[in-house]
């Protein structure tokens, strides 16, 4: 079911470019404002102050995704090489209709809709993306989810002839993530497949990536051919190359700091040289609507 | 010969010129941070790009003595602006993580002493102030063999410089690995003849070759 989440960060249209940038100067002066109120204030006014779409510029030049290299610049630079149509998802495990889905077909059966999230990498930075995509449930709703089913599994595209990032072990390929299912069927769950109404880049994960603002950049995994229902809580990329440093849930944590640096603060790609860092929010500012997931969890532990 | 022209050329170039020629990627890397041409993250970009630069400067200061060991060219003169660059780089560097990147007073000391990759960085840059401090011909005149002494701790602090970018990288990269790879080649060639005939002795097969 489309339309289960309302965007709360702005009521804006978000697609003019130009009218962007205008705001943009606008809001640079009301954050500075909102920064002088907030320090006695709740956290959550400081956020809804910088809560500014990124251009489509920054979002879509710079990134992670070791595919196409480890440059935050590499994939804008790499992923052109990536063929995206034809593109069948295969959907399997515990669900009722397993098989490949083409890609077509699903546009065809979901309904697409904005979602302005938070986007918080574990690096400690941070963006605001205008996404259009549609709910994950809806999409596993197409495939039948069996009630034996705990967990989702995702795979990104192996085709290392494209993704040149994968000649090198960087990370074990495919690159692979999971989501417990209540995660998954969260209705701030979506798999993205545009950005600012355009077809979603090459380098942001074309043609369909998972996103999940509450977790770590690296959670919403891009490029997804594979979906898998599974009983049991699968491996994940990050959590192979170094369990110490990545968690299974990486959900965004001010007071659990990653072993190499502080999660406390963030700063928000897009303010020049001079950008000052914001403190992080629980689960990115979205705690209202998945603390509840996670009720008697230590997140410290289970992090 | 190749040696003898780089030689002569290098007799006619100013030491000095290190320093003028050395500063301008410096503010050539500031210059784009200030205009946007360093991408979406200029503090980043700014501070990855000192301290590589510095590393760079690193291996080149690394790369005098084997040079005119090996191949006769000689470019000794510029060794100590080399060294002064690298260390001028290492500065920027720092004061980039420090001004710009973490900011807040209290996280730098936590960041400090908590942070591995962070402690073997700082641990180079103090390793870096003596050879700093005693980089005049006073020093030098004063020193005697113990300048000589002092200065080989640049072989700690390149080991230190390579292994401070092999860990703050995410995932096996191969940048800093060809860093480090550089850095041991160049340290290897330090290792006196003899040392390693008597280590071949111990292995089935000679590590001379």
């Amino acid at each position: 079911m489309a339309y289960r989440w309302k965007n709360t960060l702005s009521d804006n249209d978000v697609t003019d470019h130009s009218l962007f940038l205008n705001r943009r100067q606008i809001m640079a002066g009301a954050a500075g404002l909102g920064l002088a109120t907030a320090i006695g204030g709740p956290r959550a006014a400081l956020a809804q102050e910088a809560l500014e779409p990124n251009s489509f510029e920054d979002i879509s030049s710079y990134n992670n995704f070791y595919e196409f290299g480890t440059g935050k610049d590499d994939p804008a630079k790499n992923a052109g090489a990536l063929t995206t149509t034809p593109w069948t998802v295969t959907i399997d495990g515990m669900v009722d209709k397993p098989g490949e889905y083409d890609f077509a077909d699903i546009m065809a059966k979901m309904t697409v809709e904005e979602r302005i999230y938070r986007f918080r990498c574990v690096e400690a930075w941070s963006m605001v993306v205008p996404w259009n995509g549609f709910e994950l449930k809806d999409l596993l709703d197409l495939a039948g989810v069996q009630s034996s089913a705990k967990y989702v599994a995702f795979e990104t595209l192996y085709r290392p002839e494209e993704m040149v990032g994968q000649k090198f072990p960087t990370l074990e390929w495919p690159y692979v993530e999971g989501l417990r299912l209540d995660e998954a069927m969260h209705p701030l769950t979506i798999m993205a497949t545009g950005i600012y109404g355009k077809d979603i880049p090459n380098q942001n994960g074309a043609p369909m990536r998972l996103v999940v603002p509450w977790k770590y950049g690296f959670k919403s995994i891009k490029s997804v051919v594979k979906i898998t229902l599974t009983d049991k809580e699968p491996p994940t990329s990050w959590n192979i190359a170094n369990a110490r440093e990545y968690g299974f849930y990486s959900n965004v944590n001010p007071e659990v700091d990653h072993k190499r640096w502080s999660q406390a603060t963030e700063r928000k790609i897009g303010g020049g040289l001079f950008a000052k860092r914001i403190p992080t929010l629980m689960l990115n500012g979205y705690e209202e609507d998945v603390a509840s997931l996670y009720e008697g969890m230590d997140m410290s532990v289970n992090f | 010969m190749i040696k003898d022209t780089i030689n002569s050329t290098a007799r006619r170039i100013p030491a000095w010129l290190v320093y003028t020629v050395g500063i301008l990627p410096a503010a050539w890397f500031l210059y784009e941070g200030l205009t946007g041409g360093s991408g979406a993250d200029p503090i980043k970009a700014l501070e990855h790009e000192l301290g590589e630069f510095a590393l760079k400067l690193l291996i080149v200061g690394l790369c005098i003595t084997p040079l005119r060991k090996h191949l006769g060219v000689n470019l000794l003169k510029f060794r100590r602006a080399i060294g002064v660059m690298t260390f001028v780089y290492v500065v920027l560097h720092l004061l980039v993580w420090l001004v710009l990147d973490v900011q807040i007073v209290s996280q730098i000391w936590a960041d400090i002493v908590k942070r591995p990759y962070i402690t073997v960085g700082m641990v180079g840059f103090a390793l870096m102030i003596p050879l700093a401090l005693t980089s005049n011909n006073l020093s030098v005149r004063k020193l005697g063999v113990r300048w000589r002494k002092l200065h080989k701790l640049t072989y700690g602090i390149a080991f230190l410089g390579a292994l401070h970018f092999v860990m703050v990288a995410k995932g096996i990269q191969l940048e800093p690995l060809l860093y480090m790879a550089v850095v041991l080649g160049l340290l290897a060639l330090r290792i006196p003849k003899g040392t390693l005939q008597i280590a071949g002795r111990f292995t089935a097969k000679s590590v001379d070759n």
